[in-house]
């Protein structure tokens, strides 16, 4: 068959069609692959909620338990820790706790069901490291009027003792609350939220 | 290649036969172009004959792309990659394999090695102007493995599940989670979990072994493909295929092989004298290369007090830590001025327009009130624009002239300040955060990003001097 005897618009038609089918062929191929990456049923079915007993968490203390791999605080505060929450406002970047960094029934001036107990998310929201306790109410390297609270050592974010972050640190949001109940006084699952409160 | 004669010039391909080649060779020759191989990129590739001390950088980049292969392979028959058992297998291999520590540590001072010799070739590049037409290829190349041996090195990092690696990807693949609208899952996706985990684990390990070795191996074939065609630039910035003898080789070239193999190999080894001196005496280059709290196993619950990348990533890292609140201000004013500068010297209108538009959706998403981005975003955006601007450089230099011993004053004292300016954000990227680091951190980015984009101008700006017609020794 000569050159001229080809039908140039065919041959047009049938090399598109060809690479057509062949490129939507070819992302469908990579569904599964990219969809394996995702995570697998086991790592979502890790995410069981976790109790814990506060009841012999001394006031002024922390103690942290796992939950989906992260670290989950709760912090037992004391009444002048809670002060300082108040008189805390200007220093930090949402006092009111407007952004959803919190389930609906701990977004007030304490950011906690119950104010004694703080239960927050050990994980800077800036870059997912933890921030480490300075409770003491001192003048520290990175505030001169330090007035207590966490401090992350990685990019020097830091947050009051009700997990709100201060104003001018890499950190945009407060640290999260994660959902969670009480059984009773001194049990608290985390991982469930509450109902009725 | 051992049999080879020496100056098998007058055969092409599977041509008619002479004496001196054996049969095999010819046998060979007919069914595969060896020997056109071998001329095309060794005994008959002409480069310029002023190469200096900069041109070894080169050659010491592909034999550290080897060590890193050799020693990997090793490694691989003893490391077991689950968050289980990653650490200890780590020690198993520096304890009770046989010469395992060895090959261990010449692996880590390989990759810390790899970033020194990479720096240095590129240092070249900026100086000599090898990015400049009709380069632009090579150095695209070259900047794609430049960042494949970062992901290398990042993926790397997390195998031996110490607190340096398992938080050192905490805080990298967080990174995505700033991106707007995808960030979160994006973030869940790499990780493969929730938290980094044995899934994170396994998956980097795959990337790091089999994934980017492939990619890395393929660009640095295009990146020599790529030079070969054009051929190399030389410290006159001049080209020698100006000037050709009757046979259309270069006057001012000589064959890569004998000459500038012979040249390599005492640079291949004097670096071999210095790479060994760490790998046996100070392997650990006092936590630079290996951070003591990465002999402490990953603790998902507890951040090490302070965290710093492996010293090459810390001039990104200090990029990525400048951008506070704060300094969103001081970024949008140099965006408008930076359109303003565009604006009053651009002769198209189209690009005043482009510019203006451009600037001003920057602008509003740096500070536009409810519309700006967080600056946390603004910090990631930045240090990924950082690592990719150099991309753009064969088109931001346009200076008449390509190497700096003929350019004037404004680009070699920009230069300067910009290796010294590197440097000075690399310190800090390794420090904690205090105020005056983040000022200085904010003062070095600025000055990063003038390097680049202030470049059209000062680059013509500049007074240069003639250029050589032949190149000088």
């Amino acid at each position: 068959m000569s050159e001229k005897d080809t039908d140039q618009g065919k041959r047009q038609f049938l090399v598109a069609a060809t690479t057509v089918a062949g490129g939507v062929a070819a992302g469908a191929a990579a569904v599964p692959f990219v969809a394996s990456m995702m995570p697998s049923e086991r790592a979502k079915a890790a995410g069981a909620p976790v109790e814990v007993d506060v009841g012999a968490l001394a006031p002024g203390e922390r103690i942290t338990v796992e939950w989906r791999g992260k670290p989950v605080w709760v912090v037992r505060r004391t009444k002048e820790m809670l002060d300082t929450i108040r008189s805390n406002d200007v220093n930090v970047a949402d006092p009111e706790s407007k952004k959803p960094m919190q389930p609906p029934y701990a977004a007030n001036a304490t950011r906690a069901i119950k104010d004694e107990f703080l239960v927050v998310v050990g994980i800077c929201t800036h870059l997912g490291c933890s921030p480490v306790d300075k409770f003491a109410k001192q003048a520290e390297a990175f505030d001169p009027n330090w007035q207590g609270g966490f401090y992350c050592p990685c990019h020097g974010s830091l947050f009051d003792l009700a997990g709100r972050v201060y104003k001018n640190r890499p950190a945009p949001d407060n640290l999260v609350v994660p959902p969670h109940t009480y059984l009773s006084d001194t049990r608290i699952l985390i991982g469930e939220d509450s109902k009725g409160a | 290649m051992a049999a080879t004669p020496k100056e098998p010039v007058q055969f092409r391909g599977a041509g008619p036969l002479n004496a001196p080649i054996s049969g095999v060779l010819t046998w060979v020759d007919q069914r595969f172009p060896l020997m056109s191989l071998w001329r095309d990129h060794l005994s008959q590739y002409y480069a310029p004959k002023n190469f200096n001390f900069w041109y070894f950088f080169g050659s010491l980049a592909m034999l550290v792309l080897v060590i890193q292969i050799v020693t990997g392979i090793f490694l691989v028959m003893h490391y077991k990659p689950s968050a289980a058992e990653a650490f200890a297998s780590v020690e198993y291999i520096m304890r009770d394999v046989p010469g395992g520590w060895f090959i261990r540590y010449m692996h880590s001072t390989g990759a810390s090695a790899f970033f020194v010799v990479i720096y240095l070739h590129m240092f070249r590049g900026l100086m000599y102007g090898s990015y400049r037409q009709p380069r632009e290829l090579i150095w695209i190349f070259g900047m794609l493995i430049y960042l494949c041996l970062m992901a290398e090195a990042f993926f790397g990092y997390l195998l031996p599940w110490g607190q340096m690696s398992f938080w050192g990807a905490q805080v990298i693949v967080n990174l995505f989670d700033a991106l707007p609208v995808i960030g979160p899952d994006l973030s869940t996706w790499i990780r493969g979990d929730f938290v980094v985990s044995d899934a994170t684990l396994n998956r980097f390990f795959a990337f790091h072994v089999i994934a980017l070795p492939l990619v890395l191996l393929g660009l640095v074939a295009a990146h020599i493909m790529a030079l070969h065609e054009v051929g190399s630039n030389n410290p006159d910035g001049i080209e020698i295929k100006k000037h050709k003898d009757e046979q259309g080789r270069p006057l001012d070239g000589i064959p890569f092989h004998p000459y500038y193999t012979v040249k390599d190999i005492v640079g291949v080894v004097v670096f071999l004298f210095l790479f060994f001196t760490v790998v046996f005496f100070m392997p650990e280059m006092g936590g630079y290369f290996l951070e003591y709290n990465n002999f402490i196993p990953a603790d998902p619950l507890k951040t090490p007090p302070h965290i710093a990348p492996v010293w090459y990533f810390t001039p990104y890292y200090s990029i990525l830590r400048a951008i506070t609140e704060e300094f969103m201000l001081v970024l949008a004013i140099g965006v408008a001025a930076y359109v303003v500068l565009i604006w009053l010297t651009a002769r198209d209108s189209r690009v005043k327009l482009a510019a203006a538009a451009i600037g001003l959706v920057l602008v509003v998403l740096m500070k536009g009130g409810p519309l700006a981005l967080d600056a946390k975003v603004w910090g990631v955006v930045m240090m990924g624009v950082s690592t990719l601007i150099f991309f753009v450089l064969p088109w931001l230099d346009r200076s008449p002239v390509k190497s700096i011993r003929y350019k004037g004053t404004l680009f070699r004292a920009a230069l300067t300040i910009f290796v010294i300016n590197f440097i000075v954000l690399g310190y800090y990227g390794v420090q904690t955060v205090t105020p005056v680091g983040t000022v200085i951190s904010q003062i070095g980015t600025l000055l990063y990003f003038a390097f680049f984009l202030l470049m059209p101008w000062y680059s013509v700006m500049d007074k240069t001097k003639p250029e050589p017609d032949r190149v000088t020794m």
